[in-house]
């Protein structure tokens, strides 16, 4: 076995240009460095076709498989003295190939160039799973600049002046709710974060926990300090496997340092964090949903006040923040409030990561500064609407939230700006929709989303959602009457009012908003049996083309249902009583013969 | 435990290793996004490329995600005083070619590049 191998081309081009004596010139060399038992030099007969230009050889060096082109004797001496010997690669002999390319790394992008990074700042740059990787970029400096130098109420002001508000939903200020959670007085206080993401579309949370897990635990000692709390939960779905192995990996190589646990950074101050796995459940994203399932209880919420501030997790003083909202504290500590504030709208300061998804080109994780204008997030970010299609909605806050209409368009995106359209923020799922998306449809696909995450502790929410969903799929089915909107619209109000937790009470955004909007809709899959956007299959009808049907037998052979009917060389008939409107007619249909409506 | 001294001290040694060893990185994303595209098999892939070919001044290794999906399996080549290069749908077959053009011969491998959007 030879520890490297040289192969010297000596097919005809490379022969004339003097192959053998580089070949020889090798051979030497190799010998007065008495490496003969470790490096073999051959030369090949034929023509190795590689040939790069006309000046030289052809030179393969293994196992490395650096090619080198135009080599010539004196080269072959430095082959051997750097690359043999030293293991550099010869870079000026290399064999140039390419032009350089005009967008060389993702950063360059559009899809980039618009993003401003703060929350996922490390994702996808550092080894989640390398402890030195994340304090080499600063990580845990901004734990013991708060340690050291800070009281807890400074930890607070300081977040307060930011304008922080929670990234998972509600909004609600973080350094307030922080504070609530210093003035409790009890003899434990517990720091939680919710890393349950329910919302489907969702994924900016477990790419956080996969991509940079140290930030979270950061972030939470120093919430810990601020309140005077010992102990910390990360509550993580166990669908999030990565993610929870991530996690403990970072727990494990914290506590080792000392980040975690007695006495951290030598200040006296103790704190340690675990996971808690969630099953999965929807409703135990809901905070009190969440410290119940904690406690080992059935994941159900119960009314609030009292709040988790005052009493949360086994009775006691408790906050609970986001994961995103986490990863905004160390950057907001080390750069300061100004920084921070001086990105964002007036009332939502800093940044939202949104997941990007349905009708888009570019689907993926995209931080933006409030503010950004939803235009902006589709077409440059999100680099426009695939197959040249229209576009028609964006569905943001999950099923939670609500649509935004393509003719709200240039809205600039921020907390408020979004109630007051009828949707909300909601944790970042960002879902676009073209002119192929009915929106009764969509409605209806959210609905059945709460109708089975529902707990069904209160009344309005485990029956009056289930209702309104028998009421959509009426309407999808061409079975309602007008009434029925009227009866949808009194439902949708009654249980946002009465529901006990925000599941319940946010259920019928998704209808509320395609109502206000795109009433239209509804009405013609009411009135004229049509669903304009020809989704709603129970109101499709496939008919035959009399003029173009040359009676091929073709669709009535391949149709599951013996719908079709007819004599061979004659235009066929689909009875509708069978039809099911698979659309499979459509398809084998070698003569555009079947018609859609 | 460590003070607040020595997490500078191990800041700065990471940095100052870099700068030592100036080694060439190739980072993959290995979040559940590239898993679920295949960037487990490019990752072996790559390591057993690196391995074979003896390349003692190559790393190999993990990120979590970029926020770009649908160009999933991603992988991110660092060469010391070089602009980084990003690779795009990477598959277990031309992963090598990354190692081979890239890496070894110094020619960026065009055709694997993000497109200009
Ligand atoms: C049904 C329901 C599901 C929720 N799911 C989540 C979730 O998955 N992740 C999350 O951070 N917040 C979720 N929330 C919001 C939480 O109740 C809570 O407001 C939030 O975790 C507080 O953190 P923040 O202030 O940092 O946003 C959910 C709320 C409701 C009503």
């Amino acid at each position: 076995m030879y520890r490297a191998n040289i192969l010297v081309c000596c097919g005809a081009e490379c022969t004339a240009n003097n192959a053998i004596q580089v070949y020889n010139t090798f051979e030497e060399q190799i010998k007065a460095y008495k490496l003969e038992k470790d490096v073999k030099v051959l030369k090949t007969s034929e023509c190795l076709e590689l040939c790069g230009n006309n000046e030289g050889v052809v030179v393969i060096v293994y196992p490395e498989g650096a090619y080198y082109v135009g080599v010539k004797p004196e080269d072959a001496k430095e082959i051997v003295s750097q690359h043999i010997i030293k293991g550099k690669i010869v870079k000026r002999l290399l064999k140039k190939e390419k032009e350089e390319a005009e967008v060389k790394s993702i950063e360059e992008t559009n899809f980039f160039k618009k993003q401003k990074r703060v929350a996922l700042k490390n994702s996808g740059l550092i080894d989640p799973e390398n402890i030195d990787e994340y304090i080499a970029r600063d990580g845990y400096q901004a734990l013991g600049k708060v340690l050291t130098e800070m009281k807890p109420q400074d930890v607070i002001d300081l977040i307060k002046e930011s304008g922080l508000r929670g990234r998972g939903g509600g909004g609600f200020p973080t350094g307030l709710k922080w504070e609530f959670a210093k003035k409790s007085q009890s003899d434990k206080k517990y720091v939680c974060c919710n890393a349950d993401e329910g919302d489907p579309g969702a994924f900016m949370d477990r790419s956080v926990l996969e991509g940079d897990p140290h930030v979270l635990l950061e972030a939470m000692t120093i919430a810990a300090y601020s309140i005077g709390s010992d102990q910390g939960y990360i509550y993580v779905r166990a669908e999030y496997p990565v993610a929870v192995k991530r996690l403990n990996i970072a727990i494990e190589q914290s506590r080792k340092y000392g980040l975690l646990g007695k006495n951290i950074l030598n200040t006296g101050f103790n704190f340690d964090i675990d996971i808690r796995l969630g099953a999965g459940a929807f409703v135990c994203g809901e905070e009190t949903a969440l410290m119940t399932s904690i406690e080992g209880k059935r994941g159900e919420p119960r009314p609030r006040p009292p709040f988790p501030a005052v009493k949360g997790l086994f009775g006691k003083p408790t906050i609970l923040n986001n994961v995103e909202t986490y990863a905004n504290i160390p950057p907001i500590i080390l750069f300061g409030a100004k920084w921070f504030s001086s990105m964002g709208t007036e009332k939502s300061k800093g940044t939202k990561v949104f997941a990007l998804g349905g009708k888009i080109k570019n689907t993926g994780l995209v931080e933006i500064p409030m503010g950004t204008t939803l235009k902006d997030v589709i077409y440059d970010i999100g680099g426009g609407i695939p197959d040249g299609k229209k576009f028609k909605a964006a569905q943001t806050g999950g099923p939670s939230g609500g649509c935004i209409p393509a003719s709200l368009i240039d809205i600039k995106i921020d907390y408020d700006n979004l109630v007051s359209i009828g949707s909300m923020m909601g944790s970042g799922g960002l879902i676009v929709m073209d002119e192929d998306n009915c929106m009764v449809d969509i409605a209806k696909f959210f609905l059945e989303f709460t109708v089975d995450e529902s707990c069904g502790k209160c009344t309005p929410c485990r029956i009056g959602n289930k209702r309104m969903y028998e009421i959509l799929d009426k309407i999808t089915k061409g079975k309602a009457k007008m009434e029925d909107l009227d009866k949808l619209e009194e439902l949708a109000l009654y249980i946002k009012e009465n529901s006990l937790c925000g599941l319940g009470q946010t259920a019928p955004n998704p209808i509320l908003s395609t109502l206000r909007y795109f009433k239209d809709e509804y009405i013609a899959h009411i009135k004229e049996k049509r669903c304009p956007a020809g989704v709603c299959k129970q109101l499709l009808r496939y008919t035959i083309l009399e003029d173009k049907c040359i009676g091929c037998t073709r669709c009535a052979r391949n149709c599951p249902t013996n719908a079709i009917s007819g004599e061979v060389k004659k235009p066929h008939f689909i009875d509708q009583e069978k039809c099911i409107k698979c659309g499979v007619c459509m398809k084998e249909c070698k003569f555009q013969a079947i018609e859609r409506k | 435990m460590i003070t607040l001294k020595e997490l500078s001290e191990i800041k700065e040694r990471f940095i100052e290793n870099g700068k030592k060893e100036q080694k060439i990185n190739i980072v993959v994303g290995l979040a559940t996004c590239g898993i679920a595209a295949g960037a487990k098999a490019v990752y072996n892939r790559l390591n057993e490329e690196v391995k074979a070919r003896n390349l003692k001044n190559v790393d190999v290794k993990i990120a979590g995600c970029i926020g770009m999906c649908r160009l999933e399996p991603l992988v991110e080549v660092y060469v010391p005083g070089e602009s980084k290069v990003t690779y795009v749908n990477v598959t277990e077959d031309n992963a090598a070619k990354i190692v081979n053009d890239h890496i070894v011969n110094g020619n960026i491998v065009t055709e694997m590049l993000v497109e200009k959007d």
